[in-house]
């Protein structure tokens, strides 16, 4: 069996949840077995996960804030419970504070940031990206229960059923020692992680307040903002866009790069996306080596003629 | 308070990529080493900030070869006042590293369990998770403030899109995000001092290991970039749809 834990927060089931749930999906077809999903404290329309293929959906509830320690503990009694050889969960905040006690708590090999199916034709091998993408490492999980964290935006999720009843999981959930005093998320933007489309700019902008060309980029594409480390730092923009090796990591369909000049640290938080575009006056920015699609060109020119461009696009389609 | 903080070495993310034996090995060739910064610049620096306001002592816990020694004497240089280095090889697994700080930090009764949030190398972000079970602790993983009274602690923490604000009693493992701290630079006095620091060299327990590496391969070739006239965003808007199809 297959265990695919979907996180689900202020209990909304997100993009990352059928994502890995389309991945369990696949993985239990290959190995011959069935995926079961699991969600965790109340979540709204969790049936829906047997659209992406889960067999069968258990709630645990009664946890209702997130404790790494409860949540860990449910994932692996239920896996017993279901006899469950792989465990699956989102690689995001939540799945990356779980992946390891919930190795721990079934003896079972982990790999986060998994971005392939198990090749079982020598053992179990996953492959993930290290070395800030400059490296892929086949990993082979020896031990008899796995436990994967499926890297985002890298399984797109796909239905294959309709809804499914939801059944309570049947396990206790042990009391939380941490007290979640206050959760804040930003509202009406696609947090950063998981956007698809990614407009995002650095020095080269000169000063904050020639954001709106950004802005207005960002808007007419639907994108979420993000920006080099400099320019967070000096408090041009808010630290939760700040992409690169020390801030977050992204791997979004596209990546629209404006006045960043591409420094390795840089590359290394956004080098996975499927589309970089790279914006820059300087034809030796480094950046272009790692773009798709290159303009050489004044951002404060080349910009504006692109949302004309995208405006006009905008209405005919 | 009792503090122990995990570190790491992790190549400078300038490193030259490259295999030995057979890709089945990272090719420690020349490779420039660092602490891992978010070992260093986070973890660290708010243990020694939260020594320096209650007391207590700050102890590394490093697992891995003597060629660590140098990252290890740089914690001490900062201002960690002693180290432990758990004898092992090269190539172990995390969760090796793990059962060896988990039997550390037992065995030493800390308050509070330190780590960066990932290392820059594999991003694994698993070791503080797995420590925190072995040991029985409460985890606050993507820690971006931490305030201490008595012995309950507040703490920010990264989610997706947002902020959580935690309450939790000691002990307990947290791993240091962007925020917790300001990076420290060791002065000469420090340097000094960390010579005589101790840095106590400990054995092993036995593990079996659960994942290895199979093989490592370079990615595939990015293709060339192609440019656009700068006059033209209309063509940029067209490949975007038509042939990147992400628009
Ligand atoms: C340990 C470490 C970790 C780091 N982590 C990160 C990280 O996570 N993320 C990160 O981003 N950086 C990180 N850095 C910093 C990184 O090395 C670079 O310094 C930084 O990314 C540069 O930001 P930038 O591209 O915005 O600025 P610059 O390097 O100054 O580049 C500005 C670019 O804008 C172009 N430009 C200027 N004017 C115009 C114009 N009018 N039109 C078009 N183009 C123009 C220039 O040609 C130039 O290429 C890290 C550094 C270290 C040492």
């Amino acid at each position: 069996m297959v265990l695919v834990y979907t996180s689900s927060p202020e209990g909304q089931l997100k993009k990352s949840a059928f994502e890995a749930v389309t991945y369990g999906y696949k993985a239990a077809q290959a190995l011959g077995t069935e995926v079961v999903a699991l969600t965790i404290g109340n979540v709204d329309n969790a049936g829906v996960l047997g659209q992406y293929g889960a067999g069968k959906v258990l709630n645990a509830a009664g946890a209702e804030s997130f404790d790494s320690g409860v949540h860990a503990a449910v994932i692996a009694k239920v896996a017993e419970q279901i006899g469950a050889s792989v465990v699956v969960m989102p690689d995001d905040s939540t799945g990356k504070s779980l992946l390891g006690r919930v190795a721990v708590r079934l003896d079972a090999g982990a790999v986060s940031g998994v971005k392939t199916l198990p090749d079982t034709s020598a053992g179990f091998v996953v492959k993930k990206n290290v070395f800030s993408g400059k490296a892929i490492v086949d990993y082979n999980i020896n031990s008899d229960k796995k436990v994967l964290s499926i890297a985002g935006n890298t399984f797109p999720p796909e239905v294959v059923g309709g809804d499914v009843a939801v059944d309570a999981a049947g396990v206790d959930v042990p009391a939380s020692r941490v007290r979640v005093k206050e959760v804040s998320t930003v509202k009406g933007t696609v947090p950063l992680p998981e956007a698809e489309l990614v407009v995002s700019a650095g020095r080269g902008m000169k000063d904050p307040g020639n954001w709106g060309i950004i802005d207005e980029l960002a808007g007419h594409l639907g994108a979420t903002t993000a920006c080099s480390r400099p320019v967070a730092d000096v408090g041009w923009r808010p630290h939760h866009e700040h992409v690169g090796q020390t801030g977050v990591a992204i791997r979004p369909n596209l990546y629209i790069a404006i006045g960043i000049s591409g420094a390795i640290q840089h590359l290394a938080g956004v080098n996975q996306s499927k589309t970089i575009v790279v914006i820059n006056k300087d034809p030796e920015a480094p950046f272009f080596k790692a773009a798709d699609y290159g303009i050489v060109g004044d951002l404060f020119e080349v910009v504006p003629r692109l949302n004309e461009a995208i405006k006009k696009f905008k209405a005919a389609n | 308070m009792k503090l122990l903080v995990c570190v790491s070495k992790t190549p400078d993310t300038t490193t030259k990529i490259s295999f030995a034996n057979n890709d089945t090995e990272f090719n420690t060739q020349g490779v420039q080493y660092i602490m891992n910064p978010y070992d260093e610049w986070y973890a660290l620096v708010r243990a020694l900030e939260l020594k320096e306001a209650t007391g207590g002592t700050v102890t590394t816990i490093n697992v891995g070869s003597a060629a660590n020694d140098t990252v290890i004497r740089k914690g001490l240089a900062i201002g960690a006042d002693d180290a432990i280095r758990v004898d092992a090889p090269e190539n172990c697994s995390t969760y090796y590293v793990a059962r060896q700080i988990a039997e550390q930090a037992k065995a030493g009764a800390y308050d509070i369990v330190f780590f960066g949030k990932e290392t820059i190398d594999y991003n694994g972000a698993q070791i503080g998770a797995m420590v925190a079970e072995m040991l029985d602790m409460p985890f606050i993983s993507y820690a971006t403030k931490m305030d201490i009274a008595g012995n309950t602690a507040t703490i920010s923490r990264d989610i997706e899109g947002g902020q959580e604000i935690v309450e939790v009693d000691t002990p307990f493992a947290i791993s240091a995000a962007k925020g917790l701290a300001e990076q420290r630079i060791p002065n000469m006095r420090g340097i000094m001092m960390a010579k005589r620091k101790p840095l106590n060299v400990i054995p092993p327990v036995d593990v079996s290991e659960k994942v290895s590496v199979a093989s490592y391969a370079l990615p595939p070739e990015k293709k060339d970039c192609h440019y656009i006239d700068a006059e033209d965003m209309d063509k940029l808007v067209e490949l975007l749809h038509s042939e990147a199809k992400v628009i």
